[in-house]
């Protein structure tokens, strides 16, 4: 039982206590950024390693939690129209922005939103057995119809640039370090949570059923489930963790735009999740934080490289180690103990 | 329990069923063989709801089973295994079985972990000799004992109708022996309907024989009846022998 | 009136631009299991070769050849390692892709270049002008050439029956690997040819495969696989439907209303328009 939670324990207080006390205020907001993907990344490790079911399109369902928070910190400033509204001639406050005013709506949408967008995608797309590569197209199609919608319905969403400039979050002063703490542990803790429950979904009869759908869907048929069920459940619910973590990604980073939830960002989350290993959570999500650092460090030294290098990794890691740096890492425990 | 009235199925023109009546009361252990293309997997493929029939009523228990899903019709009481067996290889088997087991429990309930072994799990893996390999990932087990774990997984479904697809073939001789004893004894509480090329199998465990032949029904009866039937001889052996359904000596 | 009726031209040419790029998905992914996302790349691949050449007709037979030619490479040096594996092809020639748009970035720099029109293409008869009739003029006879090459010649026929079933067709003595490359070889082509037809109607950026690879990939979902009279059909569809859409909403809400048709198509026709029925167990 220790040993078993040895591992998560040792993270989880590095990530906790460690953390906060040893990094400075820039880079804790950074590795709450990554954190934030993280939370995506499970959620794909969810749907994709467990369920196979390649979600491309895990950006929608983050933008969706991003949108909803952003604004409902806009209507919280105080003050009037939104800035952005005033910039593109908005007049009165649109109809689909006053709810957002109430923060439980606004965080109650942030995760419903996603959850009941999956549910209606799922179902219209499982129960017709649509799956595979379908799906993944479907999925990305998406993203693509969801990114030209946000930038041109400027009005509502702030189009290209989307929506930046947030003071306070529940009366706190968003550019206060302190806050910045207390934001990341709450970002921490969330992921914590998250990976503990779904480990356990996993680890749950649940769990061995997804895994079933996912080698042999046909076949989970005869064993008297009904297959499209249990996808669109376990897609919605990804679905909501990305919404989840676009929420909490706008006060820590303070921006939300249609590029940061399009086809690439949400392929990236992917390929994160690939390079870390698709069939471990716990490779989800560091594939999820490396990927993170890696695209900080290396594009703000050399823009282009990175492009060779995010390109060329993910061609490596496909070829050579297609269940990632986890699977890596089995594989040569595996030939040490033989 | 289970009966099929004029059911046809048409791929592209071609007619794989045409017209086929058949009735199957509780308990039995029926038989059903036919030369290649005759239509018998066609045939499972129509009772478990694979394949919708182009016309003709199928009904199980009451139910009609035409246009419902295929997990509805197991839930109903009606299991089947394929010809290629498909087990879920990163699953152990005590797993396999569990989750064959669990199918009426309600989605949520599924979210918590597995204790133990459950009554029907634990009378599958007695019934097919499987306990010692219960915690065995499916992906190593060999060919027959495949075959055994769907059977077994189908045991614990709890149907009150078993369809069996070729559960002998590829088999050794021992593996056959084996697969025959449980047959028997899955009958003995259990409705089931097997379809098998293997004649000497056949001979040794059957009761009721339903032949098909092009997408019809061509004879039914005993055994000893449908071997002894000329047409039979004629279709399944194409006049080459009279002795190869052969009676029993 | 008239506006609507512009707005015909300008859907056929999308939907013809959609036909030559889906040609090559359907097939790769119909006989291959292969999802290609480096394909966009190829399209901007022909767009560059029409600009360095500056000259249309001299660039339609080289973009063909230098897409064709990236298309066999990465088929034999990655692709073929990963057949019946559609969802990691994806992730791999997805990293392909983002190479080749850097590639492009460096090699032709950030924005977009212009490629002019040759002057015997301007003005139009009526409602069609030239450059539109001259992109569905390309596509019907990319259509037609890959219908007599699938059905008049012997290569093609193999490369049907490979579609249809890749083990039989393997058994009975085709060399699916040849016709393997062969069908990448002319996917990949016409991709490049796409590319210079977009130069008619836009500019061209090292980005400009990503805006039509995901509405291709579409029209593989919703004409069915590996099949003619499917990504036809479709592709006409849904460079009308784009365009329509366009019209009477406005252009953001287009691809929403464009994806929801496609949703609720694949509601009566979930395999799409065509389907190859076979009775194995998936």
């Amino acid at each position: 039982m220790i040993r078993r939670h040895l591992p998560f324990a040792t993270v989880a207080v590095i990530a906790l206590v460690a953390a906060p006390l040893l990094l400075e205020p820039f880079r804790l907001g950074l590795l709450a950024k990554y954190l934030c993907y993280a939370i995506v990344a499970l959620g794909i490790g969810l749907a994709w390693g467990q369920g196979g079911m390649l979600t491309l399109g895990q950006g929608v369902f983050f933008g969706l939690g991003g949108y909803s928070m952003a604004m409902y910190l806009k209507l919280a400033e105080g003050g009037g129209l939104p800035d952005f509204m005033v910039w593109s001639g908005v007049e009165e406050l649109p109809a689909l922005w006053v709810p957002f005013a109430n923060p439980v709506f606004a965080l109650g949408m942030a995760v419903l939103g996603p959850v009941a967008l999956a549910l209606v995608l799922g179902t219209l797309v499982f129960r017709q057995r649509v799956r595979g590569a379908y799906f993944a197209i479907l999925t990305q199609a998406l993203a693509a119809a969801m990114v030209i919608l946000l930038v041109g319905q400027q009005g509502l969403t702030g189009g290209t640039n989307g929506m930046t400039n947030f003071f306070e979050l529940f009366g706190q002063d968003l550019a206060e370090d302190s806050t910045q703490r207390g934001l990341y542990l709450v970002v921490a803790g969330v992921l914590g949570v998250l990976y503990l429950a779904t480990r356990q979904l996993v680890q749950s009869r649940y769990g061995r059923l997804l895994v079933a759908v996912r080698d042999g869907e046909d076949r989970v048929r005869f064993l008297g489930y009904d297959p499209a069920l249990v996808k669109t459940v376990t897609f919605a619910a990804s679905a909501g963790m990305a919404g989840l973590a676009g929420a909490l990604f706008v006060p820590v980073v303070g921006i939300i735009s249609p590029a940061l939830l399009g086809v690439v960002p949400s392929l990236e989350l992917v390929v994160a999740v690939a390079v870390g290993g698709r069939h471990a959570l716990a490779g989800a999500v560091l594939g999820a934080v490396v990927m993170g650092y890696a695209k900080t460090a290396l594009s703000e030294q050399f823009a282009g490289g990175w492009l060779y290098l995010q390109g060329a990794l993910f061609i490596l890691v496909m070829t050579l180690a297609p269940k990632g740096v986890v699977g890596l890492a089995g594989r040569l425990r595996r030939a040490r103990t033989t | 329990m289970l009966e099929l009235r004029d059911v046809h199925v048409v791929f592209d023109g071609f007619r794989a069923l045409d017209g086929v009546d058949l009735t199957v009361p509780e308990g039995e252990l029926r038989f059903l063989i036919g030369p290649n293309g005759a239509g018998k997997t066609t045939l499972i493929d129509v009772i478990t709801g694979l394949t919708r029939p182009t016309a003709g009523s199928v009904r199980f228990g009451g139910h009609d089973l035409v246009g419902r899903k295929e997990h509805r019709i197991v839930r109903l009481g009606v299991g089947r295994t394929f010809q290629t067996s498909v087990v879920f290889e990163e699953l152990t088997v005590v797993e396999n079985l569990d989750l064959a087991a669990s199918f009426r429990r309600p989605l949520w309930s599924l979210a918590r972990r597995r204790r133990g072994v459950s009554e029907a799990v634990a009378e599958a893996l007695a019934r097919t000799g499987l306990e010692e390999l219960a915690e065995r990932s499916a992906g190593v087990l060999s060919h027959g004992q495949r075959q055994w774990l769907e059977i077994g997984m189908l045991l614990a479904q709890r149907p009150r109708l078993l369809l069996l697809d070729e559960p002998v073939a590829g088999m050794s001789g021992d593996e056959r022996e084996r697969t025959g004893e449980l047959l028997t004894q899955i009958a003995a509480d259990h409705t089931v309907i097997v379809v098998e090329h293997d004649m000497e199998f056949l001979r040794r465990h059957a009761s009721t024989v339903t032949v098909l032949h092009e997408g019809k029904v061509l004879v039914e009866g005993s055994v000893e009846q449908v071997s002894a039937d000329p047409r039979v001889q004629e279709v399944y052996l194409g006049r080459r022998s009279t002795d190869a359904v052969g009676n029993r000596p | 009136m008239p506006a609507f009726l512009n707005q015909l031209p300008i859907g056929l040419s999308i939907g013809a631009v959609l036909l030559l790029i889906a040609l090559g998905l359907t097939f790769t992914f119909g006989q291959m299991g292969v999802i290609n996302m480096a394909h966009g790349e190829f399209i901007m691949a022909g767009a560059y070769t029409a600009f360095l050449l500056g000259d249309l007709l001299a660039a339609l037979p080289v973009a063909f050849l230098v897409a064709g030619v990236m298309g066999l490479v990465l088929e034999r040096a990655a692709i073929r390692h990963f057949y019946r594996r559609p969802l990691d092809t994806l992730l791999l020639t997805w990293g392909v892709s983002l190479v080749l748009q850097q590639l492009a970035r460096d090699l032709f720099g950030a924005p977009n270049v212009q490629v002019p029109a040759p002057s015997w293409l301007a003005g139009g008869v009526g409602i069609l002008p030239y450059n539109r009739l001259f992109i569905m003029g390309l596509a019907v006879a990319g259509v037609v050439a890959v219908w007599v090459y699938l059905t008049r010649t012997k290569l093609g026929r193999r490369t049907q029956a490979v579609v249809q079933n890749r083990q039989l067709a393997a058994t009975s003595g085709i060399d699916t690997g040849r016709v393997d490359m062969l069908t990448f070889f002319i996917g990949s082509g016409l991709a490049g040819v796409a590319g210079v037809a977009l130069t008619l109607i836009g500019p061209v950026g090292p980005a400009l495969g990503t805006y039509y690879i995901v509405d291709a990939f579409l029209v593989v979902v919703a004409g069915g696989l590996g099949q003619l009279r499917g990504a036809v059909l479709a592709a006409i569809a849904l460079g009308l439907l784009n365009s329509y859409a366009e019209f009477w909403s406005d252009a953001s809400l287009a691809k929403v209303i464009v994806f929801a048709v496609v949703i609720a198509f694949l509601q009566v026709r979930p395999q799409g328009l065509f389907v190859l029925r076979s009775r194995v167990l998936t």
